[in-house]
């Protein structure tokens, strides 16, 4: 145990997969120009300024990229919604990883700031993009640093700022840090963050800030990962990246596998065609449950998804077929409940996130994200009532109305409702703080229920007063 | 008697001078002011009022927001024990129980010496590597009970790389003036970047 900082981030675990943004991850120095430089790295800098920007968006657009960030939307449609002929439009990196059970952004920071410094220029070369600013979530000091002297390296090896490479591609990519708010992850929280605001999202519509972004002008949003893939893509072209994965979710993602697992790590698989059960259970990824104990369920996509259990474990990672199934990806991370967990008290560390995360802009996400932290937490210390399970559903309703997303159980003849869910808020914070509730109760109902029988009535704390 | 010193007063209008507006440089004026103070004074959120061309009531709007910026003096090492699911089912909750048995305060305060500030904190980023804590930001990964004590004993002692509280990233961005492109008011802007408009196309 040392008190220094680590130097080289753990959690990556080599799998066979192909290697799309880890292949320098096994090198001690992937963080460093000269690895970079030796492993083909701006190469595909130099290729996308040979030919035209528009030519580079379309490769990027047949990638059928799609966003790694959580929302999954393709990055190259993305790219095309800024309205023509107005200047000037900027870059926003998505740096702010905080959802929780995700970790892969910050590995990608931290191990390879080069790789995604060159997708931020292709990004820019492509649509027209006249400033960068690369947003780092203000709590990895660790990945500042490497982000800093990568920047600090590229601009005088002269990849970065005035007429790149000798060409009249011209970019500043300024290095931003935040200061710790979940809720910064939502684009157009990001965005007001970035302008000096408290990090609010912003009223939809506009639904893009690609329209109306940073300063009121067309901004596109990348998440790090997302941007991170742009060097592969340019240098092998869309047709390579597109035969890896299925049709629709084409290329690999970094999964985070966390909790109750023999090797929980952070995996590349191929997307699309990789399942929960591969993941999981591979003898070359996580290989099971801890202590070879049973499956009792699993956050397929980070904290805001809705739960799954072992009945969705041969789903692949491919959105198409997790919506119906009534969760989503997400943003890549799997929080793993073995059969010893308690449930409502599981439930509870996700819904007081949520709780804690509220930017307090919402009334419904703001008041009931805090009442339904209180009445779970007493339910899991045992002084809740039966009635505070329908309490919880009904305040969770003003938050999310009619039927709330989540996972069939074949066997216990529980119906799926698709993912998404209906708001009464802006942003996803308010509903990803009922999702672990409901996911919860739908499926575990008879945990609550042991934890309230026998109360009649809410327990008052007992006060012993000395005269 | 001006807040930043010397130093930091050249590096405010370096970092003011990266964005197309002032005001964006309010967080990043923030962490400065907390490097050099370990907490955010008035006079500091006054003098960056002034830096960026707003109220400090417009900047403790921004500054209260932020869960990192402290309006208070807090331990030479603030120590944050994630409590997320992912460290919980991993035994978050027993390590917290120890570190406050082990410092002799409660998760939010900071011990009479002044020496380090416990605080519960919310998801990491290392949900792989359960429990885990950041000290003054850097991590510590699968932390157990033993480890708590002797990185609490590292840090007591001088004999570790963990700079105060305050200070996050010790490489500073530097643009180098030849090649700084320059940020430029977006009302200042009419036109598409040159590199597209050679291409022939104006998107």
């Amino acid at each position: 145990m040392t008190g220094t900082p680590i130097p080289h981030a753990p959690g990556f675990i080599a799998n066979e997969t192909p290697r799309i943004v880890t292949a320098r991850f096994d090198h001690e120095d992937s963080h460093t120009l000269e690895r970079y430089e030796a492993t083909d790295g701006y190469q595909a800098l130099r290729k996308a300024l040979q030919r035209t920007p528009e030519e580079v968006h379309s490769e990027v657009r047949d990638a059928t990229l799609l966003g790694r960030g959580g929302a999954g939307f393709p990055a190259g449609v993305k790219w095309g919604f800024c309205p023509p002929g107005v200047w000037p439009r900027y870059l926003v990196v998505n740096g702010d990883e905080s959802e929780p059970g995700t970790y892969k952004d910050r590995l990608l920071m931290e191990l390879d700031p080069h790789q995604l410094i060159e997708g931020c220029l292709i990004a820019c070369y492509a649509v027209g993009l006249s400033q960068c600013f690369l947003y780092i979530r203000g709590e990895m000091a660790v990945a500042q640093e490497r982000v800093a002297k990568a920047l600090n390296d590229a601009y005088d090896a002269g990849y970065i700022g005035k007429n790149i490479l000798g060409s009249e591609f011209s970019v500043d990519i300024v290095l931003h840090w935040g200061a710790g708010a979940y809720v910064v992850g939502e684009e157009t929280a990001l965005i007001e963050s970035l302008e000096g605001n408290r990090g609010m999202p912003r009223l939809k519509p506009p639904y893009f800030p690609a329209s109306i972004g940073l300063y009121g002008q067309p901004t596109i949003v990348n998440n790090v990962e997302t941007l991170s893939n742009l060097p592969w893509i340019v240098q092998h072209g869309a047709a390579a990246f597109t035969a890896i994965g299925t049709e629709s979710s084409p290329g690999t993602r970094m999964v985070a596998v966390s909790g109750h697992v023999k090797r929980p790590g952070v995996y590349e698989i191929v997307n699309g065609t990789t399942t929960f059960r591969d993941l999981l259970y591979g003898a070359d990824m996580c290989g099971g449950i801890r202590d070879d104990h049973e499956l009792k369920a699993f956050v397929p996509g980070g904290g805001s998804a809705p739960w799954f259990t072992p009945a969705q474990l041969d789903l692949p990672f491919e959105a198409s077929q997790v919506g119906p199934q009534g969760s989503m990806l997400g943003s890549g991370a799997i929080m793993v409940m073995d059969e010893t967990t308690d449930i409502p008290a599981a439930a509870l560390t996700l819904t007081k996130f949520y709780a804690h995360e509220s930017c307090g802009k919402c009334v419904p996400c703001r008041e009931g994200g805090t009442w339904l932290e209180q009445i779970l937490r007493r339910v899991v210390e045992g002084r809740g009532t039966p009635r505070d399970l329908e309490l919880l559903i009904e305040v969770g309703e003003t938050i999310c109305p009619g039927d709330f997303p989540h996972a069939a159980v074949p066997s216990e003849g529980i119906e799926a409702v698709p993912f998404p869910y209906r708001m009464t808020t802006i942003c996803f914070v308010g509903p990803s703080a009922f999702a672990p509730i409901h996911s919860a109760l739908t499926l575990f109902r008879e945990e609550f229920e042991a934890k309230v029988a026998g109360n009649e009535h809410p327990t008052m704390i007992e006060v012993a007063v000395d005269v | 008697m001006r807040f930043f010193n010397d130093e930091n007063s050249s590096l405010a209008q370096e970092i003011i001078g990266r964005y197309p507006k002032p005001r964006s440089a309010m967080i990043p004026l923030l962490h400065l002011a907390q490097e050099q103070e370990g907490w955010v004074t008035d006079e500091a959120m006054a003098e960056i009022a002034e830096l960026v061309g707003t109220t400090s009531a417009e900047v403790l709007g921004t500054c209260s927001f932020y869960e990192m910026f402290k309006r208070h003096p807090v331990g030479k090492y603030v120590i944050n024990i994630c409590t997320t699911m992912s460290c919980a089912l991993m035994g978050a909750g027993d390590l917290m129980k120890h570190a406050e048995l082990r410092l002799g305060v409660k998760s939010g305060s900071t011990t009479v010496d002044g020496m380090f500030t416990l605080e519960g904190a919310e998801c990491q980023a290392a949900c792989t590597e359960a429990p885990c804590l950041q000290v003054n930001y850097r991590h510590q990964y699968r932390v157990t009970a033993n480890q708590f004590d002797e990185l609490v004993e590292e840090l007591a002692s001088s004999d570790h790389e963990v700079p105060e509280h305050g200070v996050l990233s010790q490489i500073r961005q530097h643009i180098p003036e030849n090649r700084s492109v320059g940020a430029v008011p977006p009302e200042d802007v009419a036109t598409a970047p040159v590199w597209l408009t050679e291409n022939g196309g104006n998107q």
